[in-house]
């Protein structure tokens, strides 16, 4: 892979009260590079997912976007966060506003972009994840995997950068999972810069450039998938596979 | 009977004093009340002590002293209005610490996550406030907010001892002039009536408009 750094990350560490959560990552993501988190619960994934948008502090380290280092608070923050798509385990579409709205409102509020210019995007990007019939609904009128398209698509209107998907599949029922993998294979395929926190063995094989397997806060490997899989190196490593791959 | 019709200008002229201190003292406090819930939600740490300490010193002083305060303290610092402002002033400010309350329980039922998607699309604390939290945090505090108004509305007759014209010092005239002192005060409840049922009917259809739809 080229190294073309798009996201940096060196030496970070977090802590909640005594728990130290984040313990010295390392972690380079190129352009158009698909980084696949995986590991048990607890043991740092979603907390690295998100500090890398700064919706978690660090209480050391460096985290640089495009080469700016993430700014503390404030506009400038906000400037950044915009070129940060970022889609949740729990979709957190507004429940207010249609998915019309939802999608629009970003392009307009922070891009700036006028309101029929944003819906005319919306409407490409809803077209794009099969949902243009449910423009006009509110969220909660949508099933779980509808939701997380529309999340998808409001992500994607910003015209990231690069994605983050902290466990966009984990609270979805098995057969709504794939309609949001498809979407999300589909947007590897066009070159998207992700970092995806995933259960989803099948994604990470099939869509993932490399492998990043943490466990107890560290980054303990981080390799081609194939390679992973196979020729697992750690004993903790071993021990996670055997245990989600037996069944 | 006759009370009301021999003295309907009277009556009439307390009536209008007091919806109109209602009225301005509901928008001072309504807008404030706002400010101040941003502040004590806001990312800076002194923003959210000054909300905190504007709750805590309006919400925990007698209104009667905040009355004496404002009326009797402000133009010893050179600040001369007139009474019926300064009534006002203190109605609204009092009044602006319940609703900041009310906004910010309100902010509170909205989950976390909505706010963390705003943020993460880019929009600034006050972008993801306005468009995103609030909107859904007042659907839920229309009746507590209702109910405040209705207690800034009965409030008001404080403003009456430092001589704002308003309802319920109608009476002091009244019985001056000999008139039954039962029958002013039936009045005198029939006028805080009108005007807390309003209150009430208008806030009634707000929710039914924009309640949480359950």
């Amino acid at each position: 892979m080229a190294v073309d750094p798009l996201i940096e990350l060196r030496d970070v560490n977090k802590y909640y009260g005594e728990l130290h959560v984040l313990q010295d990552i390392d972690l380079t993501v190129g352009k158009g590079e698909v980084v696949v988190v995986i590991g048990p619960s607890g043991s740092g994934k979603s907390t690295l997912c998100r500090t890398i948008n700064r919706l978690e502090t660090i209480q050391s380290g460096r985290i640089s976007l495009d080469g700016q280092p993430l700014p503390e608070e404030g506009k400038a923050l906000a400037r950044l966060r915009a070129e940060v798509g970022m889609v949740f385990q729990s979709f957190n579409l507004f429940a207010h506003k249609t998915v019309l709205q939802n999608v629009s409102m970003g392009q307009v509020k922070v891009r700036g972009r006028k309101k029929d210019e944003a819906d005319q995007r919306s409407r490409e990007l809803l077209e794009r994840v099969g949902l243009s019939a449910h423009a006009a609904k509110y969220p909660a009128q949508l099933s779980g995997g509808q939701q997380q398209r529309v999340a998808i698509a409001r992500a994607l209107a910003m015209d990231p950068k690069v994605m983050l998907f902290d466990e966009p599949t984990s609270a979805l029922d098995p057969e709504m999972i794939n309609e949001v993998l498809e979407v999300m294979q589909q947007l590897a395929s066009d070159g998207m810069t992700m970092v995806v926190v995933t259960h989803e063995m099948g994604f990470a094989r099939s869509a993932a450039n490399r492998v990043v397997f943490m466990a107890d806060g560290r980054i303990v490997e981080d390799r081609a998938p194939e390679d992973f899989f196979n020729h697992p190196e750690s004993e903790r490593a071993k021990d996670f596979l055997s245990k989600i791959l037996k069944h | 009977m006759d009370v009301l019709t021999d003295n309907f200008s009277d009556f009439g002229e307390g009536f209008l004093g007091t919806v109109e201190l209602t009225v301005y003292a509901s928008l001072l406090a309504l807008a404030l009340g706002f400010v101040m819930a941003s502040f004590r939600v806001a990312p800076v740490g002194s923003f959210r002590v000054f909300g905190a300490v504007w709750v805590a010193v309006l919400r925990n002083t007698p209104l009667t002293l905040l009355f004496f305060a404002v009326l009797l303290g402000l133009p010893r610092f050179g600040l001369v209005l007139p009474f019926k402002v300064f009534a006002v002033l203190a109605l609204g400010c009092y009044t602006s610490a319940f609703i900041c309350e009310a906004l910010r329980s309100g902010i509170n039922t909205v989950p976390k996550g909505q706010g963390e998607a705003a943020r993460s699309l880019g929009m600034t604390f006050s972008q993801t406030l306005s468009a995103v939290v609030l909107p859904q945090a007042f659907r839920s505090v229309i009746p507590p907010v209702g109910s405040t108004l209705i207690a800034l509305a009965k409030n008001s007759a404080i403003a009456g001892a430092f001589s704002v014209t308003e309802l319920l010092g109608t009476y002091k005239t009244l019985s001056e002039l000999g008139y039954s002192i039962i029958w002013t005060f039936v009045w005198i409840a029939l006028g805080y009536l009108i005007i807390t049922l309003a209150i009430s009917a208008v806030f009634n259809i707000l929710e039914k408009r924009w309640g949480v739809a359950r």
